[in-house]
């Protein structure tokens, strides 16, 4: 059995009264491509913003790459090897696209490796992520000139800019034509080969059943499903969940 | 070769400049000229937090006055050497006071960026318009403190006698401008060298999306601090010799309105995200206010700052350099030759995605 490089214990996240987590368990080995489904609402990525630190957790750990990052400010989680892209495009927006995919490599991947990129080792490879997502030709643009689509692109090549062990990509899919969905996996794919782990949340089932080995499901903070897609999807429950009793 | 040159050309104006008010043999022109280089110094100091991080200080007037009355402080130790020490470092206190002006201009850097410091720490968790009230009052904070400590002379003031020449220069307002000069080609080098380094372009995402900043692996919270504290120390570096130039400082001239107002109406006027903004913003409204006390009244300085100010974010909202850069855009490279438009572009580091 592969080591574990992510795991979650009994996470809880609550908002006033509203609970948004409730004891969620979740592991996920290194090299496996997890895929996380569930309704709106669900809690999706507020257990990707408690993982990454943009939000604190009130109860339970999370324990990543065989520490325990508690406490641990969502830039030192970067630093580690987790990366994501935001479901809404965040895109820095006074500075270029090729601009936006630096700041990762000048603040992570530079510290991480022990060693400064160049100048030109940096510049190159801000053209060669630009280029895995299709924005080369748009790479000296400002994010106010990409469509919606171009930002969840430039979303998450930054992720990828991270150099992580761990990408989780929030939606990055959505609003994308059935080619453009297709190139994403494929690239996703790619990099998880190169041994990167990763975990896409998704609302096109046909992507997250391409690209998964593994389909967690959440329903209203609960964690109700766990296991190889092909069974995942055809529990009484998912179904339940998605088309109602 | 762009920094090289920006030091020379920044020496040869400031020389030319001193040169030619020594040929006019007009002391006012000194004066004058000295104010708008404080003027520069502060307007650069607060676009470094302001500008490029977008953390918006109302407290500009503070640091200043933390600068001026370090400087108050060492005067008044120095004139009461036997008071204040014990016979056996008397000797060695004499020696080495009064500190020259130099020397007061670094302690007063260190003490306001030591308050700027703790301002970013203490606000670290303020946005917007909160982290400006926070400033206010900490302007009012320091204002209450400084009236009711004696040795700097409390509410009632305190009066500097400054030595009336020189070596050298001959006159002191001279060696003064001097200084100030000096002071504001390190500010807007600093400026620059922040904007070309990892520090700029950190200090850009803040401005931007922190949250986003922080999942790229950027430390905000440390960035934030090194802002304040930069921008902290250069504020009090410009204040440090403003003792010795007023000759007399009370309370509420040292932390007087002018000083917040045109901290933050000079960057706003000239642009914000190049170092060149706050220069041509200081360097405009300085003068006018300048012209405008002579001709007019001093009392109409701050009017002019004001009507400006609406004017320039209606029409202008990013400012002169914002004007320029949109009309240095359109013509950046003629068939891939770089023109003088893009060179002046980019020795002015306004890079494309600039504001």
């Amino acid at each position: 059995m592969a080591e574990l490089l992510l795991h979650v214990d009994n996470l809880s996240k609550r908002f006033g009264g509203f609970v948004a987590l409730d004891g969620i368990n979740l592991s996920v080995q290194a090299g496996e491509r997890v895929g996380l489904i569930g309704p709106n609402g669900s809690g999706k990525s507020t257990l990707v913003n408690c993982m990454c630190g943009t939000l604190r957790n009130e109860t339970g750990t999370v324990r990543f790459d065989g520490r325990i990052v508690d406490g641990l400010a969502a830039n030192q989680r970067t630093h580690r090897g987790m990366a994501r892209s935001f479901q809404l495009p965040r895109p820095f927006h006074t500075l270029s696209v090729a601009e936006n995919l630096r700041i990762p490599l000048l603040f992570t991947a530079h510290s991480r490796s022990g060693r400064h990129l160049t100048r030109e080792e940096t510049e190159s490879r801000c053209h060669e992520l630009a280029g895995l997502v299709g924005l080369a030709a748009k790479a000296n643009k400002l994010p106010r000139d990409l469509t919606q689509v171009e930002m969840r692109k430039l979303e998450l090549a930054r992720a990828m800019a991270a150099d992580p062990k761990l990408l989780i990509a929030d939606e990055a899919m959505a609003g994308l034509s059935q080619s453009e969905v297709t190139d994403i996996v494929d690239l996703l794919i790619k990099l998880n080969e190169r041994g990167v782990t990763i975990i896409l949340i998704e609302h096109i089932m046909r992507a997250v059943m391409s690209f998964s080995q593994r389909l967690v499901v959440l329903v209203s903070g609960k964690k109700i499903a766990d296991g190889a897609p092909d069974q995942v999807v055809n529990t009484r429950e998912v179904i339940g969940a998605y088309l109602g009793e | 070769m762009r920094a090289f040159l920006f030091y020379v050309v920044s020496i040869l104006v400031g020389g030319l400049f001193f040169a030619f008010a020594r040929w006019l043999g007009n002391d006012y022109l000194f004066f004058a000229g000295y104010t708008v280089l404080q003027f520069i110094v502060l307007a650069t100091a607060w676009n470094i937090l302001g500008g490029y991080c977008g953390y918006v200080n109302f407290g500009s007037a503070a640091f200043f006055a933390v600068g001026a009355y370090a400087s108050v402080a060492m005067h008044k130790l120095a004139a009461g050497v036997d008071r204040y020490f014990p016979e056996s470092v008397a000797g060695l206190a004499k020696l080495i006071l009064p500190l020259n002006i130099p020397t007061l201009i670094i302690l007063g850097g260190i003490m306001s960026g030591l308050v700027g410091l703790g301002t970013g720490y203490l606000t670290l968790r303020l946005r917007g318009a909160f982290f400006a009230i926070a400033t206010l009052a900490l302007a009012v904070v320091l204002q209450t403190l400084i009236i009711n400590w004696d040795f700097v002379g409390g509410s009632r003031g305190a009066y500097i006698i400054r030595p009336s020449e020189v070596p050298i220069l001959g006159s002191y307002i001279q060696y003064l401008f001097l200084v100030m000069l000096v002071l504001s080609v390190v500010a807007l080098a600093t400026a620059r060298i922040i904007e070309q380094s990892r520090l700029g372009y950190g200090f850009a995402t803040i401005r931007d999306d922190e949250i986003a900043a922080e999942a790229c692996g950027v430390p905000t919270l440390r960035l934030k601090l090194i802002a304040t504290t930069i921008s902290g120390a250069l504020m009090g570096m410009a204040g440090a010799p403003f003792p010795y130039y007023i000759g007399y400082l009370e309370p509420s001239s040292a932390f007087g309105l002018a000083y917040a107002v045109n901290s933050i109406a000079m960057p706003m006027i000239g642009g914000t995200t190049s170092w060149v903004g706050p220069l041509v913003g200081a360097l405009l409204l300085g003068t006018l206010q300048q012209v405008a006390t002579v001709t007019i009244s001093s009392a109409v300085n701050l009017l002019i700052v004001g009507l400006l100010l609406v004017g320039f974010v209606i029409v202008a909202p990013k400012g002169i350099i914002g004007l320029v850069q949109d009309f240095m855009r359109e013509r950046t490279s003629d068939k891939g030759q770089p023109t003088w438009r893009s060179r002046l572009a980019i020795f002015a580091n306004m890079r494309p995605g600039a504001r």
